[in-house]
């Protein structure tokens, strides 16, 4: 009836009591599963690999269903990520699970940027995951968390060791993104698909290759968990098989008196579930037998919780001050919007003032101008003066002439009348008149 | 980019395959998948875990708020009084005691905490008694939040936020007080207030059911909401099994932590000259209804709304009254206790 045993201290000044009876709280985990179960759980896998190499198989076997999958084309011009939900039900549990799979991975002739949507999906979940954490009016426990768990790479089955593709893609899973300094990270799961291409020595060494040029490369995987005494002996059995090596298939075929999923050769038939052909129960239980539960937590606690780190630093915020106080971020929040919202107030100025001087720039152009356009006009008026003032001296100088000409007519002809009258005077005018008459017609 | 696709018959492909056999042909070995599983090892981590708890009491003094503690937890979690009679004082204003105890039952850890609130309602002039507990209550829910905002922040956050407040009624037998009414009103906004009638075996079986009735319209005349609330009902099952516990509220309770021998058992009890009264027969008095509300069944119930709604709530208000300063760094402990 009674507990009588003696409990350790767990924290400072935190006494251990011994019960004298049952009280009940020992519901709590089924209180607390209880409410899970109402809930429902939530599960994201990412499956990257090239066009072909049985992503989309491998998750219809793994959950036993058959999602919505179309082949894709191997002439994407970039990689792409589909993301697809579905709600599945085992017994009273409830999972919604997304599989997300990379569309042309590896078809492009330049894989350079291959890996960049992958960390691109990845960096977008936790942000917004994030922005819903830290909104005002917030509803964490009804959303819908889309932060990727369990990152599944798919190796080609060549035999001799990873492609660089690879390999610089893995560690871009697991490293510091560019341009700004925020660590991406994921669980990473490595299988070996169509796994039965290989013979078993052949997958032994290749297994072994892999696993060295992951750790020679600095690419960390997702080890099984090891603190948890109930799975830590299962878990380093299997973290000692990793890289996994995996066969998918939803045909069945008959074999002895059942029908399995199974691959049918003309030379054998591959069972699936068979621990000899290949992996995948090993796959199944590990990934979500025994682990799923862990791989959301490291995903919470570490991935998510250095994402989130980083990005709030690399915005600018600090936990303690230039003097070491400890600084909320709220005030940090609220500083940074008292500087914004200076800056704007400047930038607001600057831009008035900038207008202002346009402004009178303009307008003392077309000061100018009016002047030009003045004086010009003046010039053209005096001009025009001058023209008519030379015009009427001409005319003068004309009418001038004229009447000059037209009193020397009058003489002349008057002298002529008089020569008429008086021929005595004959020759002597004559001789007058004569060149009197050629004065006046030269 | 990525397009996400709900499929809206989402019950087909996937319910059927999981268990079900296929129509005609051979048995099928269809394998199980073991999302199922993720329960077990959900359990597995919370028992590795453990669990927090943090009961405040509140009452007058002498109306065994202590013992009650220890009876619905079996063991000291609240030390009474050492001091003799003579010596014992009544504090002049109202303090907050903070315990924290580890407790185990079936490899389920516990830190309980219970936080004693001596001298509320024991001066003569108990206007505004409220105010250090509202406080205490703002301070943990600050608390919380600060660490929440940090950058750097620790794996588990510390869970000190009060989730439950027990509320003592002296069995007058009449109806409730005004400084019940006014304590009530207030803290039920920020805490989850569960009022029990004390010393209950003062009271018949008739007069009890009187108080409890007349207890039950001065709350629903003053809007006050008590645990469970009405308002975070999630659905009809829920709905049911509250509605039962809302009509047997307040439980009237009797404490005791010392054993008699009733019927040739060892029991709980209070031993009179009229008889002795059995604390967890419900035939005596409510106690065990209100040890399966508080601890068998609606724990996580009322750490859930603890969480999600009266620490969102506080959290809004928090983050909003800082939006509304227009100029220089707000105080921290600005609107702390003006709540």
């Amino acid at each position: 009836m009674g507990q009588t045993k003696q409990i350790k201290v767990h924290d400072k000044g935190v006494r251990g009591l011994s019960l004298a009876g049952h009280v009940g709280f020992d519901s709590l985990p089924d209180q607390l599963v209880n409410k899970s179960i109402c809930q429902g759980f939530c599960f994201n896998i990412l499956c990257i690999g090239e066009t072909g190499i049985g992503k989309s198989t491998l998750m219809d076997t793994l959950f036993n269903t058959n999602f919505e999958n179309f082949e894709s084309s191997h002439f994407e011009p970039q990689v792409k990520l589909r993301a697809q939900t579905y709600d599945l039900q085992e017994s009273n549990v409830r999972l919604r699970l997304t599989v997300v799979n990379t569309v042309g991975f590896g078809d492009q002739m330049n894989k350079q940027e291959s890996y960049q949507p992958v960390v691109d999906y990845i960096d977008r979940q936790f942000e917004s995951y994030l922005q819903e954490e830290l909104k005002i009016k917030r509803s964490l426990h009804n959303y819908h968390d889309s932060r990727v768990h369990a990152c599944l790479y798919f190796i080609s089955p060549s035999g001799h060791s990873l492609k660089s593709l690879d390999l610089v893609t893995m560690k871009k899973l697991d490293s510091k993104l560019p341009p700004v300094n925020i660590i991406i990270q994921v669980n990473i799961i490595p299988v070996i698909a169509k796994a039965d291409t290989i013979s078993k020595t052949e997958l032994h060494k290749f297994k072994i290759k892999i696993m060295s040029e992951l750790v020679s490369n600095g690419v960390q995987i997702y080890q099984f968990p090891l603190d948890d005494e109930t799975v830590a002996k299962v878990n380093t059995t299997m973290n000692g098989h990793l890289p996994f090596a995996v066969v998918g298939s939803t045909e069945e075929v008959s074999v002895g008196n059942k029908m399995v999923k199974a691959r049918q050769y003309p030379w054998g038939v591959v069972q699936v579930e068979n621990e000899n052909h290949c992996d995948f129960v090993k796959l199944r239980e590990m990934l979500i037998c025994v682990n799923m539960e862990d791989l959301r937590e490291q995903t919470h606690t570490r991935h998510y919780e250095l994402y989130r780190r980083c990005k709030l630093e690399e915005m600018g915020f600090k936990d303690t001050d230039p003097e070491c106080k400890p600084v909320s971020l709220q005030q940090t929040y609220e500083a940074k919007r008292q500087e914004f919202l200076v800056e704007l107030q400047k930038r607001e100025d600057e831009m008035r003032q900038m207008f202002v001087q346009r402004v009178k720039e303009k307008e003392s152009e077309l000061k100018e101008a009016e002047r030009e356009l003045q004086s010009r006009f003046e010039q053209l008026k005096r001009l025009h003066a001058e023209e008519k003032a030379a015009l009427e001296e001409k005319k003068r100088l004309l009418e001038d002439d004229q009447s000059s000409f037209s009193k020397r007519r009058a003489a002349a002809q008057l002298l002529q009348a008089q020569s008429l009258t008086a021929n005595g005077k004959k020759d002597k005018d004559r001789k007058k008149v004569g060149s009197f008459l050629k004065q006046v017609s030269s | 980019m990525s397009e996400a696709v709900v499929p809206d018959a989402m019950a087909s492909p996937a319910v059927g395959g999981l268990y079900g056999e296929k129509a005609g042909g051979p048995m099928v070995d269809f394998s199980y998948v073991g999302i199922d599983a993720i329960l077990e090892q959900m359990r597995r981590k919370a028992m590795k875990q453990g669990f927090e708890l943090n009961i405040m009491v509140v009452g007058q003094s002498g109306l065994g708020k202590s013992t009650l503690m220890n009876t619905l937890f079996k063991s000291k979690v609240s030390r009474k009084s050492v001091l003799a009679m003579a010596q014992e004082k009544i504090p002049k204003t109202i303090e907050i005691k903070s315990i924290s105890h580890d407790i185990e039952e079936k490899g389920v850890r516990m830190k309980l905490t219970v936080i004693d609130t001596p001298g509320f309602g024991d001066q003569i002039n108990n206007e505004n008694c409220w105010q250090p507990i509202m406080k205490f209550i703002n301070d943990q829910y600050e608390a919380y939040l600060q660490e929440e905002i940090n950058i750097n922040r620790k794996k588990r956050i510390p869970d000190s936020r009060v989730h439950c407040c027990i509320y003592f009624i002296p069995p007058t037998g009449h109806c409730l007080r005004p400084l019940d009414v006014e304590f009530m009103r207030r803290l039920s906004k920020v805490v989850n207030i569960v009022p029990v009638i004390a010393k209950a075996d003062t009271l018949t079986l008739e007069e009890r059911d009187f108080f409890k009735k007349k207890i039950r319209e001065e709350l629903r005349a003053n809007g006050i909401d008590v645990y469970p609330q009405k308002e975070f009902d999630e659905d009809a099952e829920d709905r049911m099994i509250n509605e039962k516990i809302r009509e047997m509220i307040p439980f009237a309770v009797v404490g005791s932590d010392q054993e008699y021998q009733v019927n040739g058992r060892r029991l709980l009890g209070r031993k009179t000259k009229w008889g002795t009264i059995e604390v967890e027969n419900i035939a005596h008095c409510e106690f065990a209804y209100l040890r399966d509300l508080l601890i068998r069944t609606h724990m996580q119930n009322i750490k859930d709304i603890t969480s999600s709604i009266h620490y969102e709530m506080y959290r809004v208000r928090r983050l909003n009254e800082n939006n509304t300063h227009a100029n220089g760094i707000p105080e921290h402990h600005l609107a702390a206790h003006e709540m």
